[in-house]
């Protein structure tokens, strides 16, 4: 039936490109934040738990899934979900494997060229003599196109690059690149962990150790455990980590022949991921950042997540080292991110150019020139319309709804309608560790749960988003300012009794001596007062922020039908193959 | 560095890094399947 000769060169190779597929710029940016957001040290519990729980056991479902797959000459989701259950549903349920990772390779390839770029930066000193703030405009000027020939031929060249690597084919190319990537991301990760760690407050600028942010990381708040925030966190940050739900996993491992092992391999390419995500990710962006510029500014600054301070912050920090340590830490910390993103959209390519080899016969040096050019196409709304939501839009819908829903799915048909008995011999067949037999019942019981839990615990967030509410509740409230100012002094009233100095104090998180609700309310007091003088500055032009607003709301929801346009072509095209197999008489 | 932040970091990062080297040794020293295995690289092999 397939044509399909695409295989791995070796097993170590298939284990790096696993692991690299897993390894994204998440483990450096999202898993440190998440931490200090969630409990610090204590925030290991629920993450450890819920690897145990909802990350080992899909590492054992994708895998068994995709080499199931390859048995039947199947090397993309639609198909292989189609192996496994004749009912016509689902290979459309299959094509999120390849819409996500379509999707997700768009927006993915252009925040992967923004640590080229700023590799490049930090070896031609563009950030030297720059002041913090004017590091940081550096980086919205770029993303919103101020000088859009340098972001675009940053973009242009990383996609031109991960397309030429997947014609060179699964061996000759991405296991090549997670070969040298790999080793070169540890490295680089060692040399950034020691610098950050050996931090002396005093010495370059330093205002604390590193390791008072290694304490701040690490401190243990057990009574946050108790939180189902926290587990719902640490369950979403091991499922984003390891890359399950995009249909990545079970292409590589459909190149894995019946009778090799896939227990070993998935456990060697998780535990990676992991020593990457805590054992790295911990000791690099949070005791730098500590070390400069103290806790409550990297509170402050990673409200929403650990982009901003990778990007707008750590040049400057690296800056204040000077000389060939600065450049190298430059090269190092962007050269780390990306090699982390490109093991990782290599993986996203596979999926598509294996639906093509093996449905329509196409060679993978042609299935990668299309893959690269359907994501030229798709990613170019991310790049030109970046400050108007297209981006997040795309990650919010293909690189969360996506996943979640797919894998969701997926783990119902292989423990419930695949079944667990046959699901399970899968996994232990040619195994070459012993898998403990509890893992049958937590694939069959816990996983589902768990992972239900997180899909339903996301629904109303998925309904806001889809009503816009946040920016519609922005406009709302620059078209009646009034509104803002009662909030602001609704939160006021509660503080009665709290010293005025302690209410605009901007390091008001400090005051330990506060209880979390009061904490609450003086802080949602400062923003809204800093936004409502923000808004009723005479020199503030209302109107034209509305208009913002307003233009945002379309883009998204452009790019709403965009994404469900490319799911639809791709549900077509999953029709098309199937007619073919039946009109050869192969279904 | 507050103690139970070290404790708390040490045992976690030990016992992460234990088990992945673990794992990946694992791999290293499992011999090969016999042919046709999933790698292309050790087709010449002589077993």
């Amino acid at each position: 039936m397939s044509q399909n000769e695409e295989g791995w060169g070796s097993r170590v190779g298939l284990i790096l490109a696993m692991a690299g597929n897993a390894v994204g710029l998440g483990n450096f940016l999202r898993f440190p934040v998440q931490a200090i957001q969630n409990g610090g040290g204590a925030f290991i519990i629920p993450y450890l738990v819920c690897f145990l729980l909802l990350g080992i056991p899909f590492l054992f479902v994708e895998w068994a899934v995709g080499r199931y797959g390859g048995k039947t000459g199947n090397h993309s989701t639609p198909f292989i979900l189609h192996a496994m259950d004749k009912r016509k549903l689902w290979k459309y349920i299959g094509v999120f494997g390849i819409f996500t990772n379509l999707a997700v390779a768009a927006y993915y390839c252009y925040l992967e060229s923004w640590t080229l770029s700023y590799v490049w930066h930090s070896i031609a000193g563009t950030f030297d003599g720059q002041s913090q703030t004017e590091v940081a405009n550096y980086f919205g000027d770029y993303v919103n196109l101020s000088s859009p020939w340098q972001p675009v031929l940053f973009w242009l060249f990383c996609l031109f690059l991960n397309t030429w690597i997947l014609s060179k084919g699964l061996s000759g190319g991405v296991e090549k690149a997670a070969k040298i990537g790999m080793p070169l991301l540890l490295l680089f990760g060692a040399f950034l962990a020691y610098k950050a760690i050996s931090i002396k407050a005093g010495a370059h600028g330093a205002l604390f150790d590193g390791t008072k942010g290694l304490d701040f990381l690490w401190k243990p708040q057990f009574d946050t455990i108790w939180e189902p925030k926290v587990w719902l966190a640490a369950a979403g940050q091991i499922f984003f980590t390891l890359s399950i739900g995009m249909g990545s996993i079970q292409c590589y491992a459909s190149y894995v022949k019946k009778n090799d092992d896939i227990a070993l391999n998935a456990m060697s390419a998780g535990w990676m991921n992991g020593f990457v995500e805590v054992v790295l990710g911990s000791s690099i962006l949070i005791p730098i950042a500590v070390g400069y510029l103290g806790i409550d500014q990297v509170i402050e600054m990673t409200k929403n997540g650990g982009l901003g301070l990778g990007f707008k912050t750590l040049p400057y920090l690296f800056e204040q080292w000077g000389g060939v340590i600065g450049v190298f830490a430059g090269v190092a910390w962007f050269g780390l991110l990306f090699f982390a993103g490109i093991t990782s959209s290599l993986a996203m390519g596979t999926p598509v150019m294996g639906f093509l080899e093996d449905e329509f016969g196409w060679k993978s040096k042609n299935a990668a020139w299309l893959f690269g050019g359907l994501v030229l196409i798709l990613g170019l709304p991310t790049v030109l319309f970046f400050n108007y939501g297209v981006f997040d839009e795309y990650d919010y819908w293909a690189g969360t709804v996506s996943l979640v829903t797919f894998a969701f799915i997926e783990i119902i048909l292989f423990a419930w309608i695949f079944g667990i008995k046959k699901g399970w011999a899968e996994i232990i067949e040619g195994s070459d560790i012993k898998v403990p037999i509890v893992f049958k019942f937590i694939i069959k019981y816990i996983t589902p749960l768990l992972l239900g839990w997180v899909f339903f615990a996301s629904l109303p967030g998925v309904v806001d988003n889809l009503k816009h509410k946040e920016t519609h509740a922005k406009i709302k409230l620059l078209e009646q300012p009034n509104v803002l100012e009662k909030h602001m002094y609704g939160h006021l009233a509660n503080l009665n009794g709290i010293d005025s100095t302690i209410i605009n104090n901007p390091m008001v998180d400090t005051f330990t001596m506060l209880s979390p609700k009061t904490l609450h309310s003086i802080t949602e007091y400062q923003s809204l007062k800093a936004e409502f003088t923000r808004i009723s500055a005479p020199e503030f032009d209302r109107s034209k922020e509305i208009e913002f607003h307003k233009k945002t709301i379309l883009f998204k929801n452009i790019s709403r039908g965009l994404l469900l346009f490319l799911w639809l072509v791709i549900a077509f095209y999953v029709h098309k193959a199937y007619k073919n197999r039946l009109n050869k008489g192969l279904e | 560095m507050s103690t139970p932040a070290f404790i708390t970091m040490i045992v976690t990062e030990v016992a992460i890094t234990v088990i992945t080297i673990y794992f990946f040794w694992k791999v290293l020293k499992t011999p090969s399947k016999p042919e046709p295995d999933s790698f292309k690289f050790n087709d010449d092999e002589e077993r």
